[in-house]
């Protein structure tokens, strides 16, 4: 079972975090400090797997951004490498050529995608074509939503109120 | 800003995260967040009440501002309020929220949990499925318990939606994880055995990740799931890629599904039926076929996804280990990816081997690739890759190649990165041991560790060198001249000076006879490394000064001029001042035959694992544990084995006294409490019984149990089964005699059915700064709780003195750690199931929390510890069997700590009730 997955810049700074494991927030943060420092360091020859504490971290750096799953001891380096590949295609499909800044300004559509992807750290959906389907039909849901509600004004939209 | 013009917009959050990364410092940053938190706490707190839109901004603003890695504590009833919401825009948001930032807080949850309740219950597959999401994000133990009936319902009912199926199946699955004893096995398992042969492969998928984990707990129950994942995965593995349409992957047919299906069949033994025996066979040859074929993309994603199914078929095959053809095209197929341009799959390849070598019908095969494991020590670019070859050498070493591997291995040592050297340095050590015909190559190997890679040659490995040493004698002589040639090296390392320091002065005669290494040369030698050493090994050297003093009478004069000199008697440090002034009395007063009595040569040691292979162990966290015994005599006992018994054989007199500092001076308040207890009546009164540093016993064996200005009383105490063995040590702290000294034993009625005790009589009188030994033999006949009392007397300058001591004689003692998979773990969880069966504590934590230290105390209270067992790695989880002359009672332990509360809750289980509750409160109070 996949126990977390982050996804960090070249600057070290943490983009998406998704945590299938309870551990404390002060932990969170020692966790990802170090291994953002660990893979960091790594240059880009070298293989995409690590051991590291008791798990198997497996990484993959796309463009700026450095992918990072910890995975358990009997778990299955390759195929999490090509889960880090289908999340990346998701994102890229549903962004349309996807870049940094798309998920640090929908980080909640790279959270949503994520979970119809993966849930408790298993894949749940490996098909694109149904996890596209899925994002697609709620933001269906969110456009009907938005067009019942009251328009608002200029002022509050910008975040001025 | 991105031209995303998906789903809404929220423009107020745009501008924020803008504001955010246009900040040029760290501390502009923090302030445009204040004045953000500020106001949304107004908003929050305003009379005026938010709509659903503002709502959904502010907490994603919160969220928002969380990620970045700031503390985020309010907002989370209003993120309730959005779940609860009608609207999906605002549930999302909402859940998204409770998701990431999930609270304790027991009011919220019980809302959140009504909020899921309804979700679940509204038949709207896309409510449905952000409920299912949000608890198996969560995954709490109170969602466990609101929830974990209806999963399974929800599950398996017929009108369920795929989509809901998968998401039901990995939401189980993670409760599962966090409180395996909640989930309930029942008639919904075979019919969650059946979505296996579902249509839709995301079901199935699904499935099959929760059937691995559910079967791997209670294998009976989804034993029928073999031949249906067979029957799968033979489809899979013939289907044309074409035919599985979306979930090809790169050509490759559902790789994901695949490798379950394998991890699946990872949790039985090969199946009995000879048809599907052989219908897996089949797969399984396929699958390393097709590795074989020429690519059908030029795309990394192709052979990475091929791979991971062949990597995974190759798994299972050595978890059979019962094909040796297929074993054999396995490794064959390995040997070429240990050449392959692609690093990954060189490591894979490595790490995959090591467990081949371990299969008798393939470890020969593996054998062949000695020389490119060995050539990828030398040329790998990458650290990780080169520490999984050490790990192949290790693995596949043996009586034929073991010369070879440790010169590469110490080759290697030269140059190897500092991180992984002191694991390489047990290797060695381990491997020399092992497959050493000639002992004299041993020392060889081991001396030239510790010149390569001195300071990370740990103390277990110099131990153990002596140990071998001392118990054969046909490698001495060798030994102290090799040590006493190593040592003329003007630069030598302190681990040296510590082994040759303690060889000579065993064996230093072996070699006298050569002029160039006669008594002095070697007393100036081990002299001149003396005050570069720390105090430990300076301690070390005083010992081989005084065994030198008996080996050769004609170096008595020098060494004792040495003893003698100010910066040895009157050395600050207490240790060696003790020693360099025992040591010269010693050499001053003893005849020769009591010097050679107390200075005799050191008996062999019992043979027992070796200790570095414990620690290896150790820091390679295997599941499997060092032995026990070996475990519990470290954590109580000395952490200086080899010095102490050394300390111990040659001041006899005093054996003990070392650690019971009993030659201490008494303080000068001993005659007043003399008179205290001489008032006391002669029958000791039970209130009286001392229980001062009873618990401290629970789960150590040895220690002083008792002190006071007269007396010091110590325990040594074994445990083999059902029987046990105490020495008591009476220490006579005065220098005054003790008279009329006696000591027994008594039970309470109860406890004299329970235990057995035999005590044997002590000689009634203790000279000042003397110590006596007490042996009592223990028989536990049936599981108890009380303690006996031990009861001593004795006269002390004409006042009769009475003591009584309750004797740490607990249950735990008669634990017998048992090693378990964790499917057997949780099969027997299941079955100790009745709720006598179990107790369960919570307390809060009365030391620091510290997982190692509490690692030791569940080792020393006598448990196995499984690892891998628990999903949360924090928690721990042990198994032992009580032993009594009429039963055994199997045991189970978990400890959960939660640093954050600084509380842990314990549960044990065991076929016993009284066991469960004794053995509870004697665990509880260790924490």
């Amino acid at each position: 079972m996949m126990q977390f997955m982050l996804l960090f810049s070249r600057q070290g700074k943490l983009r998406l975090q998704k945590w299938y494991v309870p551990l404390s927030d002060k932990e969170k943060k020692k966790i990802t400090r170090e291994l953002v420092q660990t893979v960091l360091a790594r240059k880009p020859k070298m293989c995409s797997f690590l051991e590291w504490r008791d798990l198997k971290i497996v990484y993959k750096r796309y463009a700026s951004l450095y992918f990072c799953c910890a995975i358990e001891d009997q778990d299955n380096e390759l195929i999490t490498l090509e889960i880090i590949h289908r999340y990346v295609e998701l994102l890229d499909k549903y962004f349309g050529s996807v870049c940094e800044l798309d998920i640090i300004f929908n980080f909640e559509k790279a959270y949503f995608i994520l979970d119809e992807f993966l849930l408790g750290g298993e894949a749940q959906e490996t098909s694109k074509k149904n996890v596209l389907k899925a994002i697609e039909q709620a933001d269906l849901l969110q456009e009907d939503a938005k067009e019942a509600e009251t328009p608002r004004s200029v002022l509050e939209e910008i975040g001025l109120t | 800003m991105p031209a995303v013009s998906k789903g809404d917009g929220m423009r107020g959050l745009a501008v924020f995260i803008s504001d955010i990364r246009n900040c040029k410092s760290k501390e502009a940053e923090v302030k445009r967040i204040n004045k953000e938190l500020a106001n949304i706490r107004s908003k929050f707190k305003g009379d005026k009440a938010l709509d659903g839109y503002s709502k959904k901004k502010y907490v994603c603003k919160l969220l928002f501002i969380f990620l970045l890695g700031h503390d985020i504590d309010f907002g989370h009833m209003e993120a309730v309020n959005l779940l609860s919401s009608n609207k999906y825009t605002e549930k999302q948001i909402g859940y998204l929220f409770i998701s990431v930032l999930v609270n304790s807080n027991s009011d919220l949850i019980r809302l959140i949990n009504n909020a899921i309740r309804n979700d679940l219950a509204s038949r709207n597959p896309t409510f449905m499925n952000l409920a299912l999401h949000c608890i198996a994000n969560v995954g709490s133990r109170e969602m466990a318990e609101a929830f974990v009936s209806e999963i399974p319902r929800i599950l398996v009912a017929g009108d369920t939606m795929d989509s809901v199926k998968q998401s039901a199946a990995l939401c189980l699955l993670r409760l599962n994880r966090t409180c395996p004893d909640l989930v309930p096995m029942g008639e919904w398992t075979a019919r969650v055995v059946h979505l296996l042969n579902d249509q839709h492969l995301g079901v199935v998928t699904a499935a099959t990740s929760l059937i691995a984990t559910l079967a791997q707990k209670s294998p009976d129950d989804f034993k029928t799931s073999v031949s249906l994942a067979v029957a799968r995965l033979s489809r899979i593995v013939t289907s044309a890629a074409i035919d599985l349409q979306d979930y090809t992957y790169y050509f490759v047919a559902a790789p994901w599904l695949s490798v379950k299906l394998l991890r699946l069949l990872q949790c039985y033994p090969p199946p009995e039926d000879a048809a599907l025996r052989s219908r897996l066979t089949e797969c399984l040859e396929t699958i390393l076929s097709k590795a074989q074929e020429p690519p059908k993309s030029k795309k990394v994603q192709h052979s990475n996804a091929k791979n991971a199914v062949l990597f995974e078929a190759i798994t299972l095959i050595i978890h059979h280990d019962n094909e040796p053809n297929l074993l054999v095209r396995a490794c064959n197929q390995l040997g070429q990816f240990l050449q392959h341009r692609e690093t990954n799959l060189r490591y894979l390849a490595l790490e995959s081997m090591c467990t081949l070598a371990s299969s008798e019908f393939s470890h020969e095969a593996v054998k062949t690739h000695i020389e490119t494991v060995i050539n990828a020590l030398k040329t790998e670019r990458d650290v990780s890759v080169r520490q999984r070859a050490v790990d192949l050498l290790y693995a596949m070493c043996d009586r034929s190649n073991a010369k070879q591997i440790v010169a590469e291995m110490l080759s290697y040592l030269e140059t190897a990165d500092y991180s992984i050297r002191e694991e390489i340095v047990l290797k060695v050590a381990i491997l020399a041991e092992k497959y050493a015909v000639d002992y004299t190559w041993y020392v060889d190997t081991i001396l030239n560790l510790i010149r390569i890679a001195g300071d990370y040659v740990s103390e277990e490995v110099w131990y153990r060198v002596i140990q071998i040493v001392i118990n054969r004698d046909d490698v001495q002589g060798y030994a102290a001249k090799t040590v006493f040639e190593a040592l003329q090296a003007p630069a030598c390392h302190e681990n040296l000076v510590k082994v040759g320091g303690y060889i000579l002065g065993e064996f230093g005669n072996l070699i006298a006879g050569d002029p160039r290494s006669s008594p002095l040369v070697q007393f100036s030698l081990l002299h001149s490394k003396f005050h570069l050493c720390s105090v430990p090994t300076r301690a070390l050297l005083l010992s081989a000064y005084i065994k030198f003093i008996n080996l050769f009478p004609e170096v008595k004069g020098t060494i004792q001029d040495v003893l003698r000199s100010d910066s040895q008697l009157r050395n600050a440090d207490v240790e060696l001042q003790q020693r360099a002034v025992e040591y010269l009395r010693l050499s001053c007063i003893a005849s020769t035959d009591i010097l050679a009595t107390v200075l005799e040569e050191m008996p062999p040691f019992p043979e027992k694992e070796s200790s570095i292979l414990a620690k290896l162990k150790k820091k390679k966290g295997s599941s499997k544990l060092p032995d026990l015994n070996d475990a519990r005599r470290n954590i109580n006992g000395s952490t200086n084995h080899t010095e102490d018994t050394e300390t111990a054989e040659k001041v006899s007199t005093h054996s003990f006294t070392d650690k019971l500092n009993v030659n201490s001076t008494p303080s000068t308040g001993a005659s007043l409490l003399v008179d205290v207890f001489s008032d006391v009546s002669n029958t000791p009164a039970p209130n009286d019984v001392s229980e001062e540093h009873f618990l401290r016993f629970v789960c150590k064996n040895n220690g002083v149990i008792f002190e006071n200005q007269l007396l010091q009383i110590g325990l040594k105490s074994e445990y083999r089964q059902n029987l046990g063995r105490m020495y008591v040590f009476y220490g006579n702290k005065t220098s005054t005699q003790f008279l009329s000294f006696s000591s027994s034993v008594s039970s309470n009625d109860l406890l004299q059915t329970q235990l057995n005790i035999h005590t044997k009589t002590v000689d009634p009188v203790i000279d000042g700064g003397a110590q006596v030994q007490q042996i009592l033999n223990i028989e536990c006949l049936s599981d108890f709780s009380d303690a006996p009392v031990l009861h001593i007397q004795f006269r002390y300058g004409g006042a009769l003195q009475n003591i009584a001591v309750k004797l740490p004689v607990m249950l735990n003692k008669f634990f017998q750690p048992t090693e378990m998979t964790s499917q057997d773990f949780f099969q027997r969880w299941k079955q100790l199931g009745a709720p006598q069966q179990e107790v369960q504590k919570i307390f809060k934590a009365q030391h620091q929390m510290d997982s190692d230290v509490a690692k030791a105390k569940l080792l020393g209270f006598g448990v196995a510890l499984l690892d891998g067992v628990d999903p949360n790695p924090a928690n721990f989880v042990g198994a032992g069997i009580i032993h009594s002359k009429t039963t055994q009672v199997g045991c189970l332990i978990r400890l959960e700590p939660n640093t954050q509360a600084q509380m842990y809750r314990l549960t044990l289980r065991t076929s016993k009730d009284s066991v469960s509750q004794r053995l509870c409160e004697l665990l509880s109070e260790q924490f």
